[in-house]
């Protein structure tokens, strides 16, 4: 099948650190930005469009050129929670079809761990405004949201935390296999690092039923950058592009009557696979938030890897590793075991080129074909679905 | 629990929400315009756009659609209570909300999906809005 190829992902950086302190976010976006340039073999001042979610100190549209020194031709400030750099690779492709832009760039920085941001267990954000007013009276923590979408998952379809726990299992043993998620384990203090077991997930410490303490992501620093490019630039360019070859967007929220096991991928996934004339099934590697396993696990059925309400029996032979045959998830550990600074969806992109360019630690041999696919905001409330089909060369 | 968070005003959108809980009654909107139950508040409705809502006072009954009992949480007021149970509850007339459900006992093995439930007032020590939670039927 032959994808149209209008613009390609042409230099990456992900911040090697998961503990940064003294650090600010915008040095980490900075610094990542250059090094991303010269993985691509490009030049500070080739950069004309400027994509950014509005993290860091001053950052967003107004503030992060001016920081940077940079003199756009194109800003999007698009924020739509963790998912956003999904949806910033949607927009630089259409603005690099267009004509608009040769040279786009995203960047994220966070000190979330350093700061000691509580964003799993704080509660939602005072203020008056119309939904904090309906939903800041009852103690409702982030995780808590995701776990309702989990309880009524299991009540809904049977799926069983055993199932859910192999999610965890692939992704630690793929974090052990990457040098920085095991730095990132040990700054952080984890308890324990090394591979798990499905027992070791469901002996782990209950967080807000039915989620456990390693169903959950971590909260650490970090952050990197990513470049996209023009077919003319990508011809030049020291490594081979990746292809941005399909993408869509979505957002979904909570509604009377609503089913809340299925998420806004439901939207944006097929119109992704449309755009890139490609189905599911053809899929070598799936980057998927894994803020939590029901998140990976709702997201899959969501994109068509299984119908929906069947991703327990899917998942729960364990072939999500990368060294079992079948679809693999997040091999560079992930949210859960490798990095998660608050909106880790920059990292679903940079970890497939590196599948793509064949640079993994934990490499699919012959990927050809991967998507990312970005969960933003509450899944089990309001949440946005960015997805992202990506080609090798 | 008698210090939850206060809502915040000026909201116009949840304002009569709010002084529905002052007088005991759970109120949400349907459209004049196209009949669709309409919550949480709003001045338009969602369905249809139209700006013709009307409020209504439900009964206050429902089912539990989902639910989390959270065990660990840094929410100021929170901290202190123990294990509570957050839900989304479906009222009888239509319309989904966020809440608690509160139990005489240990929530981790009193409170259900299917359960039926029904709304209380809680009554605030730090603020002049009673806050709607739900007990089991």
């Amino acid at each position: 099948m032959s994808q149209t190829r209008q613009a390609a992902i042409a230099g990456i950086h992900e911040y090697p650190l998961r503990v940064a302190p003294g650090v600010s976010a915008m040095q980490i976006k900075a610094a990542s930005l250059k090094a991303a340039l010269d993985d691509a073999g490009l030049k500070w001042s080739d950069v004309d469009g400027l994509y950014d979610a509005g993290d860091g100190e001053g950052g967003g549209g107004l503030g992060l050129a001016a920081y940077l020194g940079l003199k756009p031709r194109v800003i999007d400030t698009t924020q739509v929670g963790g998912s956003s750099y999904e949806f910033h690779a949607a927009h630089a492709l259409r603005d690099i079809a267009a004509g608009r832009v040769k040279v786009a760039v995203t960047t994220y920085g966070s000190t979330a761990a350093s700061s000691r941001i509580a964003i799993g267990t704080g509660g939602r954000g005072g203020g008056a405004s119309w939904q904090a007013n309906m939903e800041g009276a009852y103690g409702s923590t982030l995780i808590s949201n995701y776990a309702m979408v989990k309880q009524r998952h299991m009540y809904q379809y049977g799926t069983t935390n055993e199932q859910l726990a192999q999610i965890s299992v692939a992704t630690r043993k793929h974090a052990m296999r990457n040098p920085e998620a095991v730095k990132a384990m040990q700054d952080l203090q984890f308890v324990g690092v090394n591979e798990i077991t499905v027992e070791n997930v469901l002996e782990s410490r209950m967080v807000a039923t039915p989620l456990r303490l390693l169903e959950c992501c971590m909260v650490s620093d970090g952050g990197g950058a990513a470049v996209f490019v023009s077919p003319e630039i990508a011809r030049d360019i020291k490594k081979k592009p990746v292809w941005i070859i399909g993408t869509g967007e979505a957002t979904k929220y909570r509604e009377n009557g609503g089913d809340i096991t299925t998420s806004a991928g439901a939207q944006s996934g097929p119109a992704a696979f449309a755009q890139a004339g490609v189905t599911p099934s053809e899929i070598d590697i799936a980057m998927i938030y894994d803020s939590f396993t029901i998140t990976v696990a709702t997201c899959l059925e969501d994109l068509g890897f299984c119908k929906k309400g069947e991703v327990g029996q899917f998942i729960g032979d364990g072939h999500l590793a990368f060294d079992q045959p079948g679809l693999t998830i997040n091999t560079d550990g992930g949210g859960l075991s490798s990095n998660h600074p608050g909106m880790r969806g920059l990292f679903l992109l940079l970890e497939a080129t590196r599948q793509l360019r064949g640079e993994s630690t934990s490499q699919v041999n012959g990927a050809k074909l991967a998507v990312a696919h970005g969960n933003g905001g509450l899944l089990g409330a309001t949440h946005t679905g960015g997805t992202v089909v990506l080609a090798a060369d | 629990m008698e210090n939850r968070p206060q809502p915040h005003f000026p909201e116009p959108d949840t304002k009569p929400f709010w002084d529905g809980a002052k007088e005991g009654e759970l109120r949400y909107q349907t459209c004049n315009s196209c009949s669709a139950v309409n919550f949480y508040p709003t001045a338009h409705c969602q369905k249809c756009g139209a700006g013709d809502l009307a409020w209504r006072v439900s009964k206050g009954e429902g089912t539990v659609y989902t639910f989390s009992v959270v065990m660990q949480n840094r929410i100021p007021g929170f901290q202190e209570l123990g294990a509570y149970a957050v839900a989304y509850v479906d009222l009888d007339e239509g319309f989904r909300m966020l809440t608690n459900v509160i139990v005489d006992g240990n929530p981790l093995e009193m409170v259900k999906i299917g359960q039926r439930v029904k709304v209380d007032f809680e009554k605030q020590d730090t603020g002049e809005y009673p806050i709607p939670i739900f007990r089991p039927l």
